[in-house]
């Protein structure tokens, strides 16, 4: 739902790095998105035209790599994808897990000429 | 010609997080960030908690809205200092749009700033404001799946408060299900039921909170 300010953010950071490295031209962004942080993909893609149209970046294609919500269990180790986020260990029953995976949202690169 | 970036997309907003976090640590205050859909009860929070605290609690209030200043006159008629933030449209508050309040109250004689987020199950979630504690709110009349469907929230709050617990038995929300729920995707959060029409159950939520408060 705040796509829009995230979207802002992702070309905020692009283009500062594009700059330091005297880029003329952004072709490529490659993102990496967790599953629990509910930032529809699409929506970005969809603002990224309205705002990014008059910079470097307008032309450069999106490409997301969706990382799903993993969880591991602290007394055994087991690492398991939590339906409906249910933390308990599936293996060993144990109530102490933490997510290993799923929160991430970054901009891992970004492709220039 | 590829460059590795490896910067997260809430980033910036982290670092004023941590900004907002260093001057509240130097005044003392504990921040607490409350959060709920529109209309779960947040103001109406508000208000019981300084009723009931403010003998004992220097209490400030920063009041996030999209548009309005309903919620902060209420509370300004109440005699609580508040600042009014309109987020023009966003539909969660910043850590930026709180560090520009913050020169409105003075921080350095409260014990307590509650900030009322915007009226929104998902998106505050993912700013931090520097906050030491994170409550959110569900009532009874939006149903118990809303865990399962915005999960996000339900994970990271330190406190989930279920308001409006005296429309019980009209719907068919269960506490329970509720309970089971949000346990099993965060083990360690702290649960309160209570009504703050009725004020039922907020004594257990406002003790629990002073201790916070003076434990910090
Ligand atoms: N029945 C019942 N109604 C409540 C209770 N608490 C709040 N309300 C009512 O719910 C409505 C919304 O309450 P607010 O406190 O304004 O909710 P809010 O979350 O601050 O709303 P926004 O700031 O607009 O998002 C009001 O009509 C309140 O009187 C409760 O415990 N029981
Ligand atoms: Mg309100
Ligand atoms: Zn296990």
């Amino acid at each position: 739902m705040h796509e829009l300010s995230v979207t802002e953010n992702i070309i905020d950071i692009c283009l500062r790095h594009a700059r330091n490295h005297g880029a003329r031209r952004i072709v490529r962004i490659n993102l990496v998105l967790g599953e629990l942080t509910g930032i529809v993909d699409q929506c970005i893609t969809f603002y990224w035209d309205m705002l990014a149209k008059d910079t470097i970046a307008a032309q450069a294609e999106l490409v997301f790599r969706k990382v799903p919500v993993v969880a591991r269990c602290r007394e055994c180790g087991e690492e398991y994808r939590p339906e409906n986020l249910e933390l308990r260990c599936p293996r060993c029953g144990g109530e102490q897990a933490e997510l290993v995976s799923g929160r991430e949202f970054r901009v891992e690169s970004i492709e220039v000429d | 010609m590829e460059i590795e970036v490896l910067e997260g997309v809430f980033d910036a907003n982290e670092e004023i997080a941590r900004k907002n976090r260093e001057r509240f640590l130097e005044a003392g205050v504990f921040v607490m960030n409350l959060m709920a859909s529109p209309g779960a009860g947040k103001t109406s929070l508000v208000m019981r908690t300084v009723e009931g605290l403010r003998d004992r609690l220097s209490i400030g209030v920063i009041e996030g809205d999209i548009a309005s200043r309903v919620d902060a006159e209420k509370l300004k008629a109440a005699g609580v200092p508040v600042v009014q933030i309109n987020t023009g449209g966003a539909c969660h508050l910043d850590a930026n749009m709180v560090s520009m309040a913050l020169p409105h109250l003075d921080l350095s004689r409260l014990d307590l700033l509650i900030i009322e987020n915007v009226g929104n199950l998902v998106c505050p979630a993912e700013f931090q404001l520097g906050e030491d504690l994170k409550v959110m709110m569900l009532s009874v009349a939006e149903g118990d799946d809303k865990p399962l469907k915005y999960p996000l929230m339900f994970s990271q709050a330190h406190v989930l408060v279920i308001n409006k617990t005296d429309l019980l038995g009209m719907g068919d929300f269960d506490p329970q299900v509720v309970r089971k729920t949000v346990t099993g995707m965060n083990p360690d959060i702290v649960i309160f039921e209570l009504s703050c029409r009725t004020g039922d159950g907020l004594e257990a939520w406002t003790s629990y909170l002073h201790d916070r408060v003076r434990c910090r």
